[in-house]
């Protein structure tokens, strides 16, 4: 298969960027999306010019490090997946594909397609953890939790923090992430003892960041690599309500 | 000359985690935020060491060359974690626990070590349970476990096929609440290019930022390397892409010993090859073996016609498939450990039994266990392991069987440590994959969660203080030392020597070479003529290397092309080191395998009375043979014996 490339080209965070276009030919339709890009820079280096930087690193769809809009997809087309685990199977022979780094105020761009996304980390370090020091923790079973509880609390701690639903939203709001954090903790006893700090602090986080707010749109939840369900962000909603009444 | 003490504690197995306990120094909690602490690395073993430091009122560095710590590659475990919670009522134990590491390491493993390991391993649920961590569990609200490899019982913990991303989250939450507490400093995107030794003891390093291309300096009253492990070097394997050995390799220069190189573990199912443009290979975890079957047909026609695409291997009979682990191991299966899974696989495809179209592939056949379970038990058990599969290859396994495929993916060996985790450069530890001392010459599934988080939760927190405790009246550590500046200029000229070569070939060229050549020769398989020639075409490659490499881009910003060429320029000297190993080690134990060392049924064959012993190999000095040191292996508490899955 062969394809133009029209890739998003910026030396550093504070250079002016642009569009630089590319080919490449003879790509197999089981080559990853990435391996077709390392293809790429391969040429570039026979070429002695500069590799195109973007992030990625375990190529199996759970670290969250690849990140590329791809044809005004967060992660390309094809759904539920990361961008490692795009196949050039899901385009079609002579397709002219966009790349573009995920954009928004939270993120800036460092290099080409890569971004700073340690505002989702700081988030994080506001709230998203249980306080027990190592050591202190009580024996495993002595905490009966439901299977069902312990199901969900699992399916929104799935996500990879990868900033897809960020990039995604017209606001380029983080609450699906930010969400996603605060539900797992709100479905185990483990997390009850936090619960108010934690969701207040996330969220003032989060807005300090830059994220914008949720309109409701959905796109989030459609973009997910990890399919993290939008009722994550009502649960939160309502945690955040009930935070905010009782706390002083 | 550094003598070779493992500082085994006094008392008998089971006392002696214990007897260290009550007997080593400490240091009072007012001096603790006196201590600085570098920790390289922020996966499992790095970020619970982290949290745990900081939690104790050390100061911490933490440095991690990804963007996040919730990037680490320990996020990509998929199946387990060990522990003798004995929870399933069935005979489980700290002490089987412990056999069962040892023997599935083929009695090349520390037996105290393992033991703390096992003893400690219960803990470790308990502490990640606290933190949130969503493991399976029963419809009684109690937690779930599954078998894995190499055991009889059940003792493995599991969240789906996430486990390693759950518990990495939770290691994340606990580091980033003492991020926020002040007690940990963190820095992403940050290599670690050197260990900086003063006085004999580790005293800092020196990074390179991936952003800015600055090299800076960082020093500490400790240094604690945390950075996994090395599969990497054969080019493609089952780690992430920036995996690499170069902070463990530095120190190796520095003066720590390297142990136990060639004991590479190569991970019977993988996603075979597809490409020339293959970047890495994709593990399917290793619990898909408790209800998938491996077989491969037994008449060679069969596999031909499936190779011409004229044959569905769901149209193969029952009696006209070999499933030949049931048929060589009846007592274990298909949970023979790795190792043998691994040459039980490559035995049959060499014979011409491969079911793709490069021959190198069996299946893994899930039919009997949809039949017994039905379709929405798989799904619940491995269900995003099958739509994993699926993406891939484009072929569904709730229908036709996986093809699966031996591939390159953790690494026993590693810098030789003590019982303390402490280094032969006092006041360097390592921890996790990193270090050599728990899985012998294989590691069993589910064990490397297991020891991560054991060495960083519990073991280095309990043991740095022995050291530490020497060191605080020593005030800050101050990087304007002669050291300090020879490093720095050292990795400036590093970076200065791999750009004027303006060689012709990439760095991936150099790489791809590299790793044909080990899973050629230092691979599942090894003999003597085959190791001698690795070992002189490793040189060749790495001469043509320094000559003929390209590396475009420039220093003061991001260089992808920069950072894999320092990577692959440690993996190039690393390589031979390995080979040197297998070379010495004329036995065959665990994942290495020496042809002149197999049994009448080509079976490995031990030999305790000339290798027992842990080889830690020394370096001295460019060009030079590395001299070998030997910790003679003691076993009190355990049997020695061939080990047999039959």
């Amino acid at each position: 298969m062969d394809f133009t490339l029209k890739i998003w080209r910026q030396e550093n965070a504070t250079a002016k960027g642009s569009q630089q276009e590319y080919k490449v030919k003879d790509i197999s339709s089981d080559t990853s999306f990435l391996e077709m890009l390392d293809a790429l820079n391969q040429q570039l280096v026979e070429k002695g010019e500069d590799v195109i930087s973007f992030d990625n690193d375990c190529r199996e769809g759970v670290c969250g490090t690849c990140s590329l809009y791809i044809n005004g997809e967060a992660h390309g087309p094809k759904k539920l997946v990361t961008t490692c685990q795009l196949y050039m199977r899901s385009f079609t022979d002579g397709q002219t594909i966009y790349i573009e780094p995920f954009r928004a105020n939270a993120f800036p761009v460092i290099k080409d397609l890569v971004v700073d996304r340690s505002a989702l980390d700081r988030i994080q370090q506001a709230g998203g953890y249980t306080s027990f020091n190592t050591g202190s923790a009580p024996e495993a079973n002595a905490m009966p939790i439901a299977k069902e509880d312990a199901a969900a609390a699992f399916d929104a701690a799935e996500c990879i923090g990868c900033g897809a639903c960020v990039a995604t939203c017209k606001n380029a709001s983080a609450m699906l992430y930010v969400s996603a954090k605060v539900s797992q903790f709100a479905y185990l006893p483990q997390g009850k003892v936090e619960a108010a700090e934690r969701v207040l602090n996330m969220v003032a986080q989060m807005d300090t960041e830059g994220f914008g707010n949720c309109t409701n749109t959905g796109a989030c939840e459609v973009e997910c690599p990890k399919g993290i369900s939008i009722k994550n962000i009502a649960r939160m909603n309502r945690e955040f309500m009930c935070a905010s009444l009782t706390s002083e | 000359m550094t003598k070779l003490d493992s500082k085994i504690p006094e008392g008998t197995i089971d006392r002696k985690w214990e007897n260290y306990k009550s007997h080593s120094n400490l240091v009072n909690p007012s001096n603790r935020r006196k201590l600085d602490v570098i920790i390289v690395g922020t996966g499992l073993a790095g970020g619970a060491a982290a949290a745990t430091l900081g939690e104790a009122g050390y100061n911490v560095k933490a440095f991690y060359f990804q963007d996040s710590p919730r990037r680490a590659h320990s996020i990509a475990a998929q199946g387990g974690i060990n522990a003798s919670k004995n929870y399933q009522n069935d005979n489980d134990s700290d002490y089987r626990l412990f056999y069962d590491t040892v023997k599935g390491g083929d009695y090349r493993a520390r037996e105290e070590n393992v033991y703390r390991l096992a003893e400690l391993s219960g803990n470790i649920i308990d502490q990640c349970v606290a933190q949130g961590v969503p493991f399976a569990r029963e419809y009684g609200g109690t937690l779930a476990n599954r078998s894995f490899g190499g055991a009889q019982v059940s003792r493995t913990f599991y969240a789906s096929g996430a486990t390693g991303q759950q518990l990495l989250l939770g290691a994340y939450s606990s580091m980033n609440r003492q991020i926020k507490a002040g007690k940990v400093k963190s820095y992403n995107r940050h290599e670690m290019i050197d260990v900086v030794v003063v006085d004999g003891k580790a005293r800092g390093i020196i990074t390179r930022d991936l952003v800015t291309g600055k090299i800076e300096r960082f020093g500490a009253h400790a240094v604690v390397i945390a950075t996994g492990g090395y599969a990497n070097v054969y080019y493609l394997s089952t780690n992430a892409m920036a995996c690499n050995a170069t902070a463990a390799w530095k120190t190796y220069k520095k003066g720590a010993y390297f142990a136990n190189p060639c004991f590479c573990q190569i991970h019977p199912t993988c996603i075979p090859v597809s490409g020339e443009l293959q970047s890495k290979l994709t593990l399917m975890s290793e619990s898909l073996r408790n209800d998938g079957r491996i077989w491969v047909p037994k008449n060679i026609e069969d596999v031909k016609a499936i190779r011409e695409g004229k044959l569905k291997p769901t149209q193969i009979s029952e009696e006209n498939r070999d499933y030949y682990l049931e048929r060589r191991y009846p007592a274990f299966g298909n949970l023979v450990p790795r190792d043998v899974a691994s040459r039980a696989a490559k035995e049959r495809c060499d014979a011409g039994y491969g079911v793709n179209k490069t021959g190198f592939a069996v299946y893994l056949d899930f039919q009997d266990a949809i039949n017994r379970l039905g379709d929405k038990t798989i799904r619940e058990r491995y269900g995003n392991l099958f739509d994993m599969y699926e993406n891939i290859t484009g072929d569904n396994p709730y229908y036709t069987p996986m093809m699966i495929y031996p591939a390159s993916h953790y690494s026993m060996g590693g810098i030789w440590v003590d019982y303390e985790t402490m280094t032969t450069i006092p006041g360097l530890y390592a921890i996790g994959e990193a270090n050599f001392s728990d899985h012998g010459a294989n590691r069993l599934g589910a064990s490397s969660l297991m020891q991560c988080l054991c060495d960083g939760y519990f073991v280095l927190p309990a043991t740095i203080s022995n050291y530490l405790a020497h060191d605080i009246h020593t005030g800050p550590i101050n990087t304007n030392t002669p050291e300090f500046e020879k490093a720095e200029i050292d990795a400036n000229n590093l970076i200065k020597k791999l750009f004027d070569i303006k060689g012709t070939k990439s760095v991936d060229y150099f790489h791809k070479k590299l790793g044909l050549l080990m899973w050629d020769k230092v691979g599942l398989s090894r003999n003597e003529k085959g190791l001698n020639e690795a070992i002189a075409e490793i040189k060749t490659i790495r001469e043509n290397f320094w000559k003929d490499v390209k590396v475009t881009g420039k220093a003061d910003q991001m260089n992808n092309e920069l950072e894999k060429a320092i990577r692959v320029a440690d993996f190039l000297e690393l390589a031979e080191l390995i080979a040197i190993d297998a070379l010495n080690r004329n036995e065959s134990c665990g994942a290495h395998f020496r042809e002149e060392s197999q049994t009448e049924e080509n079976e490995a064959k031990r030999n305790d009375n000339d290798y027992k012993y842990v080889s830690a190999w020394q370096y001295t000095g460019e060009g030079n043979q590395p001299t070998l040191h030997k910790e003679e292996l003691t076993f009190n508490a355990i049997e020695l014996k061939q080990r047999n899955y039959k």
